[in-house]
C-alpha cells in the first residue's frame, strides 16, 4: 500500500470514529425527539405518528410555569456568578493579599467535589442560618456551583491578555472602572460569554442542588422529571425537551452568526484603519526626518 | 517637583490597589460563606449524633464513622468504586481518540466541540431515560435483535452494572474529552514534526511525544469523570432500578428518606477527604487546577 493510501485510510477510519461517538451521544436525543411523535401514552413502544403531545404541550399551564421557574432561577443564577466571577478575576490576577491562595484554591471545590455532597453542605449553612428554602437558596447554590467556570475561563483569558495596555490607560489617567470597562472587558469578553454560556448550561439542567434546596412549591423542570421517573416519562415532557433542544440550537446559531458577522466587520476596519496608519507613518516618517534634519 | 509627582504617582497607585482588593471582595466572601463555611459545618455535624425523628442532638460522637465499617456499606463503597473505575476507563478510552479527532479538524473543532454538548441542551434525565426506552426487555435494540432474529429471548441490558456505567459514560464523556481536546490543541506540533523527521514510526512517536505531552489533559479527564460517577445518584436511580446503590444513593437517602444527618454528613466527609487526597497527589504530578474548568 502506498504511503497516501495509508493515510486517507487512517483518515478515514478516524472520521468514522468521530462519526459512531457522535452517533451514541445522539441516539438518545433521537430517541426523545421521536418518542415525542409516538402516539401512545406508554413512553416505551412505538406505536404510530402524532403531534397530539405538542398540543397537549401547549395547553399545560403547568409545566410552562415549571420551565418558567428553571430558566428564571438559571438566568438569575447564571447573572450573579458572571459578575461575582469576572469581576473578582480581574481583582485576583492584578493584586495579592493574605488569603489569596486559599481563596482560589477553595474555588475548585464545586468542581471537585461531588454535587451531592456540595449540595448536603449548602443545605446544612443555609438551614442554620435561618434562611428559608426556595428560590434563592436555589439560586445561591448554583452560583455557588457554576461560579468556578467563569472564573477559570475568564481568568484564562487574562493571562494571555497585554497587561501593558492596561497599565497604559492608568498612566493616561482613566480610573480603575473606566480601565475595567473600557479596556478589560472589551478584551477578555469571548471568555466571558464562553463561561456564561457553560454556566447557564449547567445551571439549566441541574438537579442534584436545586432539588436539596427546594421548597414544597418551587419545582423546577429536571425536578419534575425526575419525580415521574418510577412511573415513566409523559410524551408532553419529550415533547418540551425538543422544544428546549431547538431553542437551543437556533440561539447558539444565531449567536454564531451574529460573531463571525462582527468578526467580519471587524477585520474589514481593521484593514482600512490599517492602511490609513500605514499612510499616516508614512508622513511621521518624513516628519521625524525633519526634524532630526 | 519630582519629589510631589513621585508622590502623586505612589497616591494613585495605593488607590488603585485599595480598589483591586475591593474588586476581590465579593467573591471572597461568596467562597468563605458558601464553600468554607458549608464544609466546615459539614464536618462538625459529622461529629454529631442523631436524635429521635431525624433531629440531632449535639452531643459528640464518631459513630456515623463506625458505622460506615458495617459490612453493607463496605460493598456500597466497593460497588461505587468499580463502577467508576470502569466508567472512567471507557471514557479516557472513547475520548481520547475523540479529543484527537476534534483537534485534528482545525477549521471545525469549536463547532465539533459545542456539538458534544448537544446532548445537555435538552432535559438530561430525558436523554437518559432514553436509554430505559432502547435497554428494556420489550425495548428498541431487544426487539429489533429479536426481529432480525439473532436472539430468540431478549438480552437483560436493564437495572445491571452494565446500564449505570453506560449511562455515566453518556454523561460524562463531553466532560472528558473537553481537557483532554485543550491539551492536545496546545501541545506543540513542533515535537511530532521532529520525532517523525528522526525517524520514529507513527505509533512510537505517539507512545513517545504525544502521550507524554497530552498528560495533562488525561489527569484533568480523570478526575473530571471519576469523581462525578461516585456521587451521581439519579443515573443509578434510573438506570440500576434500585439494585445498584452506590455512595451518592446513600448519602442522598440519608438527606431525605432516613433523615440520619450526621451519617450523610460523615460520608460525604470522608468522600471529600478522598478526593482533596486525590487532587493533592494530581497536583503534586504536575496537574493544573485550571484544565478542570475548560
Amino acid at each position: 500500500m502506498s504511503r497516501k493510501a495509508k493515510r486517507r485510510l487512517t483518515e478515514g477510519l478516524f472520521n468514522l470514529y468521530g462519526f459512531l461517538v457522535y452517533g451514541f451521544l445522539y441516539i438518545p436525543v433521537i430517541v426523545m425527539v421521536v418518542f415525542s411523535f409516538n402516539d401512545s401514552t406508554n413512553n416505551q413502544i412505538w406505536n404510530g405518528f402524532t403531534t397530539e403531545w405538542y398540543g397537549t404541550l401547549m395547553s399545560d399551564s403547568e409545566l410552562w410555569r415549571i420551565l418558567l421557574t428553571t430558566v428564571v432561577i438559571a438566568i438569575i443564577s447564571t447573572v450573579i456568578a458572571v459578575v461575582l466571577g469576572t469581576i473578582g478575576a480581574v481583582g485576583m490576577s492584578r493584586t495579592d493579599f493574605k488569603g489569596k491562595k486559599l481563596i482560589s484554591t477553595l474555588l475548585y471545590i464545586p468542581i471537585i467535589i461531588p454535587e451531592i455532597v456540595l449540595a448536603v453542605a449548602t443545605l446544612l449553612v443555609i438551614r442554620k442560618a435561618g434562611l428559608g428554602l426556595g428560590m434563592l437558596a436555589m439560586c445561591m447554590g448554583n452560583v455557588t456551583l457554576i461560579l468556578p467556570y467563569v472564573y477559570i475561563t475568564v481568568k484564562s483569558r487574562l493571562t494571555g491578555m497585554d497587561q501593558s495596555i492596561e497599565e497604559a490607560s492608568l498612566d493616561l489617567g482613566a480610573n480603575r472602572s473606566y480601565t475595567f470597562l473600557h479596556v478589560i472587558l472589551p478584551n477578555i469578553l469571548p471568555g466571558v460569554v464562553s463561561g456564561a454560556f457553560m454556566a447557564f448550561t449547567l445551571a439549566f439542567g441541574d438537579l442534584v442542588i436545586v432539588s436539596f434546596m427546594a421548597n414544597a412549591t418551587t419545582v423546577t423542570l429536571p425536578m419534575d422529571v425526575y419525580s415521574m421517573l418510577k412511573r415513566g416519562i409523559r410524551p408532553e415532557i419529550n415533547a418540551l425537551s425538543t422544544v428546549i433542544l431547538v431553542a437551543f440550537l437556533v440561539g447558539i446559531t444565531a449567536s454564531k452568526l451574529i460573531s463571525s458577522h462582527i468578526d467580519k466587520m471587524n477585520r474589514r476596519k481593521g484593514l482600512e484603519e490599517n492602511e490609513r496608519k500605514e499612510g499616516e507613518e508614512d508622513e511621521g516618517y518624513e516628519g521625524r526626518v525633519i526634524i532630526l534634519e | 517637583m519630582k519629589i510631589i509627582a513621585n508622590k502623586e504617582y505612589l497616591k494613585i497607585k495605593r488607590r488603585s490597589k485599595l480598589s483591586e482588593i475591593f474588586m476581590c471582595m465579593p467573591l471572597s466572601v461568596w467562597v468563605v460563606c458558601l464553600i468554607l463555611l458549608p464544609l466546615c459545618y459539614l464536618l462538625f455535624m459529622s461529629f454529631m449524633t442523631k436524635g429521635p425523628m431525624g433531629t440531632i442532638k449535639y452531643v459528640f460522637s464518631v459513630d456515623s464513622y463506625v458505622r460506615m465499617l458495617e459490612p453493607e456499606y463496605f460493598s456500597v463503597f466497593k460497588k461505587s468504586l468499580y463502577i467508576a473505575f470502569i466508567s472512567t476507563v471507557v471514557n479516557i478510552v472513547l475520548g481520547y481518540p475523540m479529543a484527537y479527532f476534534i483537534a485534528s479538524k482545525v477549521k471545525m473543532s469549536s463547532t465539533l466541540m459545542l456539538m458534544l454538548m448537544l446532548p445537555f441542551w435538552t432535559c438530561a434525565l430525558v436523554t437518559i431515560y432514553s436509554f430505559v426506552i432502547m435497554f428494556s426487555n420489550a425495548g428498541l435494540i431487544n426487539n429489533f435483535l429479536m426481529a432480525l432474529g439473532i436472539i430468540d429471548k431478549p438480552i437483560d441490558m436493564l437495572y445491571n452494572n452494565f446500564s449505570v456505567s453506560v449511562g455515566m459514560v453518556y454523561e460524562l464523556l463531553p466532560f472528558a474529552v473537553m481537557p483532554m481536546y485543550s491539551s492536545i490543541e496546545k501541545m506543540d506540533k513542533n515535537f511530532i514534526e521532529a520525532s517523525k523527521d528522526l525517524g520514529a514510526g507513527p505509533i512510537k512517536t505517539f507512545f513517545k511525544i504525544t502521550l507524554p505531552l497530552t498528560k495533562p489533559g488525561i489527569y484533568a479527564a480523570i478526575i473530571l469523570t471519576f469523581i462525578p460517577c461516585i456521587g451521581y445518584y439519579m443515573i443509578t436511580d434510573m438506570l440500576g432500578g434500585g439494585t445498584t446503590l452506590l455512595i451518592g444513593n446513600v448519602i442522598y437517602n440519608q438527606f431525605t428518606a432516613a433523615r440520619d444527618w450526621p451519617f450523610g454528613a460523615a460520608l460525604s466527609c470522608i468522600l471529600s477527604a478522598a478526593i482533596i487526597l486525590m487532587m493533592f497527589i494530581y497536583t503534586k504530578l504536575g496537574g493544573d487546577l485550571d484544565n478542570l474548568g475548560a
